[in-house]
């Protein structure tokens, strides 16, 4: 895509700070410059969304820090001393408690607006895997954050989560052990292991937040995908600039967005959680049902339908790993599922199984649930390595619109020149 | 400045290929304590052992202690169960071997998971070998599974009298920790 920029310092500072660092001139480029296709639905403004959420959990966490006592003996007290005495304290945790479900909902739709869009495929190979990597990081600290709050439910899941590691002993016997007590600092999951996990909690969402700066760079240099999955040719007739057009799009999605994360914030604060997460950590007791949070279920009952432990925890990171290897599995020329009426029978399968295995997550793993959850997950890992390589070699895709004008404005849109030019940023400063 | 192949090989070559490999290894070796630091350190070392009173726990019993920060299953057997876990033979079992700490390669016997003469006494890191749950069986009530032995809630891993894996996930049987017996009823574990 060719860049252009319409950007002109004005001001004699300005002029002066563009010649040393063109700070301004990079975000005028990146927010008000950047052609976006005009044809993108509202499954667009999640990546706007997942950016709030990140902020937010930021924000809220630097406060949560300010009361959180990171030990054994001081952990749940200290949650409890800032929800009940804390001015506002009750709010900034639920907030950063549905914080986490919220983004784990935006991170979901957006994953699946890529699947279905085809956003993966060549040229945007890296902006998936990065993406992919951005939920890696996310699902770490989530787990972490999840483990500091040193309920019943932190202190097993961390236990059981650690424990995945110690599979390693079937390959060379003693390295599992041994990975293990280091990731520890000790023989059992303890006061040294809830310092470590704190100190990587706060960590970890800053070098989330290098990775979402890579994620735009590596978005905008191929630029957005959009519904029809056909590239953008006319940036005069087809794009518009970001800047006002999808800041506010974004923007009323943002909004609707955030009612839904207010109902959980005001209302139902404990509706996502686990009761059993109100009890203090006892090392001498395991809860009678071990459940991680809804958005791990599916990758737990991945977990638990392979029969052998160090099988089940290669399915589990084999589950992920695999959204990574997209882009070279797909083969179908055309990007949109708008336009493969085979392929999109299968997305819908994969979705379907992904909501079964959720479900199943929650779930004892005995009798008819282990038997659907094998399904399920046999079924996940076919639509990747096996349907999605096949189904684009015999499906006959529809016809794709020649053009994204062509989509827009019907076959006669050609040399129609009714379009305006994207607005220019000047408008701002008549 | 790029070298070629018709140059001779100069001091300056070797000081640069010094310079680089000393770089390296010295970033490695700086890497060292970086990792090393997140072992268990010296105060969880020195937690080494913890003596336990056999004469108050009656036939049928089991009581639960800590080391190390590991919970230890203590089971003072009924002849029925002894009778129950030798009658096993070794080619029903998940996991052969005895998973003694001590004596790591022995067929997992009754007789090499216990000590001799002391057979009605079963000392085991309460663990399972699967996620490193507690599995349930100590308290009278407990589920303790097909093999009447323990049953972890987790992930449904039976282990029989022997706390031998039976069936379930887990790979490997209850692990036995070092422990010997200070006099008839008493034992120090580590």
């Amino acid at each position: 895509m060719d860049h252009y920029t319409q950007y002109q310092p004005t001001t004699g500072f300005t002029r002066w700070l563009d010649s040393r660092l063109p700070l301004v001139r990079m975000a005028h480029e990146t927010i008000m410059d950047y052609p976006t296709p005009r044809n993108l639905n509202y499954m667009w403004t999640f990546g706007g969304v997942l950016a709030f959420c990140l902020g937010v959990q930021i924000l809220t966490g630097i406060v949560l820090a300010m009361y959180y006592a990171a030990n054994t003996q001081l952990a749940f007290d200290s949650i409890e001393h800032l929800m009940r005495d804390v001015n506002y304290g009750w709010l900034m945790r639920y907030t950063h408690q549905s914080g986490a479900s919220m983004f784990f909902i935006a991170v979901y739709i957006h994953i699946f607006r890529g699947l279905y869009y085809g956003s993966y495929k060549a040229p945007r190979e890296i902006l998936w895997i990065i993406g992919v990597l951005i939920l890696l990081v996310m699902m770490a600290t989530a787990f972490m954050g999840y483990s500091l709050v040193w309920g019943q439910m932190s202190f097993w899941a961390v236990t059981v989560i650690t424990n995945l590691f110690s599979s390693l002993d079937s390959i060379v016997n003693g390295l599992g052990t041994a990975l293990v007590q280091w990731i520890w600092g000790g023989f059992s999951v303890d006061n040294a292991t809830l310092n470590r996990l704190f100190s990587l909690h706060y960590l970890l969402p800053f070098v989330l937040a290098g990775l979402v700066v890579l994620h735009i760079w590596a978005l905008h240099v191929p630029g957005n995908n959009n519904p029809t999955g056909v590239d953008l040719r006319d940036i005069h007739r087809e794009a518009v600039p970001f800047h006002p057009y999808y800041t506010t799009k974004d923007g009323f999605a943002l909004i609707v967005f955030c009612v839904l994360y207010a109902y959980f914030v005001f209302y139902m604060p404990g509706y996502l959680g686990d009761a059993t997460n109100y009890v203090q950590a006892n090392p001498l007791q395991t809860p009678p049902h071990i459940v991680p949070e809804w958005y791990f279920l599916p990758f737990y009952a991945i977990l638990r339908s392979i029969p052998s432990k160090l099988g089940g925890v290669i399915a589990m990171f084999g589950s992920i790993v695999v959204l990574m290897l997209a882009p070279w599995l797909d083969t179908s020329r055309v990007r949109s599922t708008r336009y493969r009426p085979l392929y999109r029978w299968f997305f819908w399968a994969l979705v379907v199984s992904c909501l079964v295995l959720g479900w199943l997550g929650g779930k004892p793993p005995e009798g008819n649930y282990l038997i659907v959850g094998r399904i399920f997950t046999a079924y996940y890992f076919l639509h990747f390595l096996v349907i999605m390589p096949f189904v684009g070699i015999i499906e006959t895709p529809k016809p794709q619109p020649r053009s994204i004008a062509e989509s827009i404005l019907g076959p006669s849109a050609r040399g129609a020149g009714r379009m305006p030019h994207p607005a220019p940023a000047a408008a701002e400063t008549r | 400045m790029a070298i070629t192949m018709d140059e001779p090989v100069t001091r300056r070559d070797f000081i640069h290929i010094a310079a680089t490999a000393f770089t390296t290894i010295g970033a490695a070796a700086a890497l060292w304590p970086l990792i090393s630091q997140m072992n268990p350190d010296r105060s969880a070392l020195s937690l080494a052992s913890t003596e336990l009173d056999l004469a108050p726990i009656q036939e049928g019993q089991a009581v639960t202690v800590m080391w190390r920060g590991k919970p230890i299953f203590v089971r003072h057997r009924t002849a029925d169960e002894i009778q129950k876990a030798k009658a096993v033979p070794l080619s029903d079992l998940k996991d052969p071997i005895a998973r003694v700490v001590d004596a790591p390669d022995e067929p997992a016997t009754d007789e090499n998971r216990t000590k001799a003469g002391k057979e009605q006494w079963l000392v085991m890191i309460g663990i399972c070998t699967h996620l490193g749950c507690i599995p349930k069986g100590q308290k009278n009530g407990d589920e303790k599974g097909a093999y009447g032995g323990w049953f972890c809630p987790c992930h449904g891993s039976m282990y029989d009298t022997a706390g031998r894996i039976r069936q379930g996930p887990a790979p490997q049987n209850l692990a036995i920790p070092p422990y010997a017996f200070e006099t008839d009823t008493k034992i120090k574990i580590g």
